[in-house]
């Protein structure tokens, strides 16, 4: 067991987030993706709060800390797509031009 | 005897990060990449579930169990609740040359991971000798969370607390329906009308 196994596993399943994160259409699909993103830096932490730092555990004070903003961001970001699900009547990522110039 | 003991275990530790490792992976690939999001939602705890147990093989079963309760039973079960209120079974429009940011993507992705492979093969990671806090990490985490994280740690609390004030907020609906609703129907909950039988009245008889 070595720390570049966890370290690669954690890079492999941010990649995989951020082509969900681009490329989805659904904006369920989009909030997933930003949870499989902040899990990997959680499995890079916890890796390095291992095997870098095993006697005063600061990365699993600081992989607590990120499950807690991932919850919260978890809420406000469903509670934002209902307002626009029921705004627009869609939840396309490519109709949301809310915001854009 | 101690050795073969080791060796075991270490072999057993492999075997498991290899399969944790494996049912992330497609897992992940399967909540990004699978047409229908029921599916794509449940395999996200599928994810979440095997990430606890990577975390119970780096000695850190408080952020496993945590993982579990916060990632599976809250995380996971609000997305499935979005699902269900959103489901809405539409076809997009499609966008010309789509496959073309799609191959982009994945290129740019590719070439990520490609980076963060080498860079981390390539780096001499010193890593520590001394023994893991293992059984003892609830106890160091508490004594970080009130000593030298305590300020983070109450911000998180309040920001804990805006965020539910804003869902809220951002979910609830703020305008009242046109028709104004009776209040003897408002009161009732809708079922079938159903026919007056008179049972038991002598006037039947």
């Amino acid at each position: 067991m070595q720390l570049e196994y966890f370290l690669i596993l954690a890079a492999a399943l941010f990649c995989i987030g951020i082509y969900g994160l681009v490329t989805s259409r659904n904006v369920i699909r989009v909030l997933m993706s930003i949870e499989l993103m902040l899990n990997a830096v959680n499995v890079n932490l916890m890796a390095f709060s291992n095997y870098l730092d095993p006697d005063a555990i600061r990365g699993q004070v600081f992989s607590v800390f990120v499950i807690t903003i991932a919850a919260a961001e978890a809420a406000v970001g469903l509670a934002i797509v209902l307002s626009i699900y029921r705004n627009r009547d869609t939840v396309d990522m490519e109709q949301f031009n809310l915001l854009k110039w | 005897m101690t050795l073969a003991t080791l060796n075991l275990a270490e072999g057993v530790q492999l075997v498991s990060f290899g399969l944790l490792g494996l049912i992330m992976l497609v897992g992940a690939l399967g909540v990004v990449l699978l047409s229908n999001i029921v599916y794509s939602a449940f395999l996200l705890g599928l994810v979440f579930i095997s990430i606890s147990g990577l975390y119970i093989l780096l000695n850190a079963g408080f952020v496993a169990a945590a993982q579990v309760l916060v990632y599976v039973g809250a995380v996971n079960v609000l997305i499935l609740f979005g699902i269900m209120l959103v489901n809405k079974q539409e076809d997009f429009a499609t966008v010309k040359n789509a496959w073309v940011g799609k191959a982009a993507t994945g290129a740019v992705c590719a070439g990520l991971f490609g980076l963060l492979s080498t860079m981390v093969l390539s780096h001499p990671w010193t890593i520590s000798t001394v023994p893991a806090a293992g059984d003892r990490a609830i106890e160091v985490i508490g004594q970080h969370f009130f000593s030298d994280y305590l300020l983070p740690f109450e911000l998180a609390s309040v920001l804990l607390l805006i965020a539910l004030v804003g869902a809220i907020i951002l979910a609830r609906r703020e305008y009242l329906p046109d028709t104004a609703i009776p209040t003897e129907e408002a009161l009732t909950l809708p079922e079938k009308p159903r026919e007056l039988v008179a049972a038991g009245s002598r006037d039947s008889l």
